[in-house]
C-alpha cells in the first residue's frame, strides 16, 4: 500500500513539473495574440513569424556565443583549478576553492550590481565579454565541482604506468588523462551552456545594447502582443534540447555495448 | 659492477626516512625480491628505482647509468603496479601496445610484438576485450605484458600477486618463476609475504623500518637468519636466552638456562662474540623433537594444520609456550623436549 | 609535469591555479568590494560626493518599508526553500529507493522540464493563476465557481508555489545522490536491529541523507531570497522583494550607494540565515540516536 502511495505521489509531482512547461507550447498554436484561456483556435502562424522576427534571432545568437565562450572558459578554468587541487597538496586549497564557490552563496542580483559598478568605475562599455565574466561567476563553481568528482576518481597509478612505459608529462595527459576525464568535461561544458544560455538577472545589467535571449524575452513579457512567437522559439529550444539529450544518450549507450570501451 | 646498483640512498617524506641509507647490488638476470612488513619502505625503495620518487641522498643505477637525474619515462625501467593501473579506456591489444606507439613501429611490426607477447602472457585471442572484462588473472598477465614488451632492462613488480585470491597467486607464482626464466630479464620484486619470497626469489633482501636486514638466498634466510626480526619475519622460530661460556676454533658454548650448556658450531653463530656476551638463541618449531627425556613440559594447545600438528608446549619457568610441530601427537599430554644443538643459531640479543 | 612524484611541484599546483584565482579575484572581489566603498558614499547628480558614511546604512536599517521587504524575502525565501525540499524529498527517495531499472529514466523525465527557459516557466505560472488563467477557467467550466478567484495571483503564495516549481531539480538532483550513497546493508542492519519502516527512515535514512538536504537548502534558499523575476511577474505590489528595490535603486531611481548598501546587507543576511540553518541542522541530526 505504501509502495502505491509513494508511485502515485512520484506522478503526481511529474504532473506539477509538467503542466507549467506544456501550457507554454500549447499557446503557441493557439491562434490569438493574448496568453489566456479559453483557447481560439489552432495556428502555425507564430512559427511562420519566427524567422521574420530579426531581433529575437540577434538576441538567439548573442545567447549562444556567450553560452558558447562561458563554457569553454568555464570548464577550462574548472579544469586548471580541479587539477591544481586533485594534484598537488597545497597549502590554502581549502581556501581557493572557498573563494572559488563563493558566487553560489550570494545572490544573483549582487554579482550583477557588483559588476555593474566594476564596469563603471573602469570605464568600460556594456557588452556581451561583461556578460561572460558575469557568468563565469556562476558557471566556474560548478564546472570545478564536476571536474573535481572526476579526478578523484581517476587513478593516479594510471598516469605513473604512462611514464612508466615511455610517455612524457604532455602525452601522458592526452592518451590516459584526456580521455578518462572526458565526461567530466563534457558534462561541465554542457552545465555551463544551459547555465549561461538561461541567466537572466546577470546578463540585464551588462548586456547593454546587445540583449542576450532572456533578457529580450523579459522585454517581450511587457508586450503581450510580441509573446506568441516567443512561446514559439521556447517550445522550438525545449524540443532540440529534448532531442540532444536523446541523441547524446543513445550515443552513451553506444559506446557502453562497444566492448573496446571498459568500465 | 653489479646491474642495479643502489648506493647509501635515502628518503623522507614529513617524518623519520623511510628509506634509510639502503645499499643494495642485485646482479643481471636475477629474481630479486624485497620483503618486508608494510611500511618498512620497500615501495618507495621501488618507486625510486623506477623514478617516481627522487632520493633526497644516494645514487641509483642501472647497467652502470647513473638513473637520478632521469625521468622515468625515459629510464630503462617498467612496473608493474600494485592495481596492475590497465587504462579503462582502452582494450587489451591497446594497453599491451601502449609504450610501443611512441617507437612508431611499423604497423605489422607492433601487431607481431603485440601477439607475441599475448602468447607469452597466454592471452592469445583476448587482444579485443574491454579492460573491463577481464579477471584479477588476466589484468595481471596485462600489466606484466604491457611492462615485457619494452623489453626493460629492469622489470620492477609492486605486490603482483596481492590482489589475486589464494589458488590463483599460487598458480601464478609458478608462471611468474617460468616466465622470468624464459625473457631473461632481471626482476625486482616487493611483497610482503614470506612464503612468494621464498618461493619465487634467487636472493632474498629482508626490509624493516626503511633499513635491510639481510640479503640471502631462500635457504640461507631461512636456515640462518642473521637477526631476530629476520628470524621472526620469516617463518616462525622459539628464541631462548644465552650466555656465552667458552669460545673454540669452531665452536661456541653457552649456557642457555632451561636448556642447560650447549654448543654450537661457530657458523651458526650470527655474530662476534666475546665470553660472558649475551646471545639469543633460536630454533624453527619442526627442529625441536618429541623424546623420552629432555626439558618436560605439558600439551597445551594443539592445531592440526594437515601434514603437520603445531603444538604449543608450557615449561616451567618461561612465561612463552613453546611451538613445536610434529607429524604425529604423542602419546600424553607430558612431553619432553629435545633441541638438537646443530638447529641451534646464535643471534645478536638486540 | 606528470612525470614528478606525487609530494613535489607544489609551484605548478599554484601556477595551474592561478588563472581561476585571477579571473575570480577580477569578477568577484573587485566588484564586491567596489560594492562596499559605494555602500559608504553619497550619491550627488551623477557622481558621488567626497568623505565617507554610514547614511546609507542607517537609510537601509532604519526605514520601514526596507524592513518589510528585507523579512519578507527572507521569510518567503525560507517559506519557498521548505515547501521545495518536503515536496521533492518523496520524489528523491522514490527515484532513489523504487524506482529500480527505470531510474535513469525517471531522471531525465524530472530534469526535461528545466531545459525550458527559467524567464517562460515563470511566466507559465502567472498564465496558470492568472484572472483568466488555467485554473480559474477549469473551475468555471466545472461549474464549482461563478467568479474568478483573484487570491491565486499578485501575492506572496504565487511567489513560493512559483519558486517551489522552478527550483525542484535543485531539491531533488542533491537528495536523490545522497540518498543513493547510503549503504544498503545501513538499512539492513537498523531492521535486523529492530527498527521497523519508519523508525528506520528516522534514524538511519533521513540523517544520513541530511548532507544533501542542507546542499539543496542552500543552493534554493541563496538565489531565491535575491531573487528578481519572479517577484516581479506574479507577486505584484504585495509580493516584491528586496532584489526589486535594488533593481530600482541601481535603475530608474539612480541612487548606486543606497543599492550597494542594500544589496550588502542583504547578502550579509542570507549569509547569516543560511549559516544558523546549517549549524541548526547539524545540531538537529546530533539528536538522532
Amino acid at each position: 500500500m505504501r509502495k502505491h502511495a509513494l508511485l502515485l505521489y512520484a506522478f503526481a509531482y511529474l504532473a506539477f513539473l509538467y503542466v507549467p512547461v506544456l501550457v507554454l507550447p500549447i499557446f503557441s498554436f493557439n491562434d490569438s495574440q493574448f496568453i489566456a484561456f479559453p483557447l481560439t483556435g489552432f495556428t502555425t502562424r507564430w512559427y511562420a513569424a519566427l524567422g521574420a522576427d530579426s531581433a529575437m534571432l540577434h538576441a538567439l545568437v548573442n545567447s549562444l556565443k556567450v553560452g558558447t565562450a562561458t563554457a569553454l572558459l568555464s570548464t577550462l578554468l574548472g579544469l586548471l583549478a580541479a587539477r591544481a587541487v586533485t594534484r598537488y597538496r597545497l597549502r590554502g586549497t581549502g581556501a581557493a576553492l572557498g573563494f572559488i564557490s563563493l558566487p553560489l552563496f550570494i545572490p544573483d542580483i549582487v554579482l550583477g550590481i557588483s559588476l555593474l559598478l566594476l564596469l563603471g568605475v573602469a570605464g568600460l562599455p556594456l557588452s556581451l565579454g561583461a556578460v561572460v565574466l558575469g557568468h563565469l561567476l556562476v558557471c566556474v563553481p560548478f564546472a570545478l565541482t564536476v571536474l573535481i568528482a572526476r579526478f578523484e576518481g581517476f587513478d593516479r597509478d594510471l598516469e605513473e604506468a604512462s611514464a612508466d612505459l615511455g610517455e612524457n608529462g604532455w602525452m601522458t595527459f592526452w592518451r590516459v588523462t584526456f580521455p578518462l576525464i572526458l565526461p567530466g568535461i563534457l558534462a561541465s561544458l554542457l552545465l555551463a551552456f544551459i547555465t549561461s544560455f538561461d541567466e537572466f538577472l546577470v546578463a540585464y545589467f551588462l548586456s547593454g545594447t546587445e540583449p542576450t535571449l532572456p533578457v529580450y524575452i523579459w522585454g517581450q513579457l511587457r508586450f503581450p502582443e510580441r509573446l506568441p512567437v516567443v512561446l514559439a522559439l521556447g517550445a522550438i529550444i525545449l524540443t532540440t534540447s529534448i532531442a540532444l539529450v536523446a541523441l547524446a544518450e543513445y550515443v552513451r549507450n553506444l559506446g557502453v555495448k562497444r566492448p573496446m570501451v571498459g568500465a | 659492477m653489479s646491474f642495479l646498483s643502489i648506493k647509501a640512498v635515502s628518503k623522507a617524506f614529513a617524518g623519520p626516512p623511510v628509506v634509510d641509507n639502503v645499499d643494495l647490488e642485485v646482479p643481471q638476470g636475477q629474481f630479486f625480491t624485497l620483503l618486508g612488513p608494510s611500511g618498512c619502505g620497500k615501495t618507495t625503495l621501488l618507486r625510486m628505482i623506477a623514478g617516481f620518487e627522487t632520493p633526497d641522498r644516494g645514487t641509483i643505477s642501472i647497467d652502470g647509468e647513473a638513473m637520478n637525474d632521469i625521468p622515468p619515462h625515459l629510464r630503462p625501467t617498467n612496473m608493474v603496479f600494485q592495481n596492475y593501473a590497465i587504462f579503462p579506456h582502452l582494450n587489451v591489444f591497446d594497453n599491451i601496445a601502449y609504450g610501443l606507439r611512441k617507437q612508431r613501429l611499423p604497423k605489422a611490426e607492433l601487431r607481431a610484438r603485440v601477439e607475441a607477447m599475448l602468447a607469452t602472457v597466454r592471452l592469445e585471442g583476448l587482444g579485443g576485450r574491454g579492460a573491463g572484462q577481464l579477471s584479477g588473472g588476466q589484468r595481471q598477465r596485462v600489466a606484466l605484458a604491457r611492462a615485457l614488451v619494452r623489453r626493460p632492462k629492469l622489470l620492477l613488480l609492486d605486490e603482483p600477486l596481492a590482489a589475486l585470491d589464494k589458488r590463483l597467486r599460487e598458480a601464478m607464482q609458478i608462471e611468474l618463476r617460468a616466465l622470468q626464466r624464459q625473457v631473461g630479464i632481471t626482476f625486482l620484486m616487493v611483497t610482503h609475504d614470506q612464503d612468494e619470497a621464498l618461493s619465487l626469489a634467487d636472493q632474498v633482501a629482508v626490509m624493516s623500518s626503511g633499513r635491510i636486514l639481510q640479503i640471502a638466498s631462500p635457504r640461507e634466510l631461512y636456515e640462518r637468519p642473521n637477526c631476530r626480526e629476520v628470524a621472526d619475519f620469516i617463518g616462525q622460530n622459539n628464541f631462548f636466552h644465552a650466555t656465552v661460556k667458552t669460545i673454540d676454533a669452531d665452536s661456541v658454548t653457552v649456557n642457555a638456562g632451561l636448556l642447560g650448556v650447549v654448543t654450537l658450531a661457530k657458523a651458526n653463530v650470527m655474530c662476534a662474540v666475546a665470553p660472558g656476551d649475551r646471545l639469543l638463541l633460536a630454533i624453527r618449531p619442526e627442529d625441536i623433537a618429541f623424546d623420552d627425556a629432555g626439558l618436560a613440559g605439558e600439551i597445551a594447545a594443539a592445531t592440526f594444520l594437515g601434514e603437520t600438528s603445531l603444538f604449543q608446549v608450557r615449561v616451567a619457568g618461561r612465561s612463552d609456550p613453546v611451538i613445536v610441530s610434529n607429524y604425529f601427537d604423542p602419546p600424553s599430554k607430558a612431553v619432553h623436549l629435545k633441541f638438537p644443538p646443530q638447529f641451534l643459531i646464535g643471534l645478536p640479543e638486540h | 609535469m606528470a612525470e614528478k612524484g606525487r609530494n613535489q611541484g607544489a609551484e605548478n599546483g599554484y601556477l595551474l591555479l592561478a588563472p581561476t584565482l585571477l579571473v575570480m579575484g577580477l569578477a568577484l572581489a573587485a566588484p564586491l568590494a567596489l560594492v562596499a566603498i559605494y555602500s559608504l558614499k553619497t550619491q550627488s547628480g551623477i557622481g558621488l560626493s567626497d568623505g565617507w558614511t554610514l547614511a546609507r546604512y542607517g537609510e537601509v536599517l532604519g526605514r520601514a518599508s526596507y524592513q518589510v521587504l528585507f523579512w519578507r524575502s527572507l521569510a518567503v525565501s525560507g517559506a519557498v526553500t521548505l515547501v521545495t525540499l518536503v515536496l521533492a524529498y518523496p520524489m528523491a527517495y522514490f527515484v532513489a529507493f523504487r524506482a529500480r531499472r527505470a531510474k535513469f529514466l525517471w531522471l531525465i523525465a524530472l530534469t526535461i522540464p528545466f531545459w525550458t527557459s527559467y524567464l517562460l516557466r515563470v511566466f507559465s505560472w502567472k498564465i496558470i493563476l492568472g484572472f483568466d488563467g488555467l485554473i480559474n477557467s477549469g473551475l468555471m467550466r466545472l461549474g464549482l465557481i461563478d467568479h474568478p478567484l483573484t487570491f491565486l495571483l499578485y501575492n506572496p503564495f504565487a511567489v513560493v508555489v512559483t519558486l517551489a516549481h522552478a527550483w525542484a531539480a535543485f531539491a531533488i538532483l542533491p537528495i536523490y545522490v545522497s540518498l543513493e550513497k547510503i549503504d544498503r546493508a545501513l538499512l539492513e542492519a537498523a531492521t535486523d536491529l529492530g527498527d521497523g519502516p519508519l523508525r528506520r527512515f528516522l534514524r538511519v535514512t533521513l540523517p544520513l541523507s541530511m548532507p544533501g538536504v542542507i546542499g539543496a537548502a542552500i543552493l534554493i534558499f541563496v538565489p531565491t531570497t535575491g531573487d528578481y523575476v519572479t517577484p516581479t511577474l506574479v507577486g505584484g505590489p504585495a509580493g516584491s522583494m528586496i532584489a526589486n528595490m535594488i533593481e530600482v535603486q541601481f535603475g530608474r531611481i539612480g541612487n548606486w550607494p543606497l543599492g550597494s548598501a542594500l544589496a550588502l546587507v542583504s547578502m550579509v543576511a542570507v549569509a547569516m540565515v543560511a549559516g544558523s540553518f546549517v549549524l541548526l541542522a547539524r545540531w538537529a541530526a546530533a539528536q538522532v540516536r
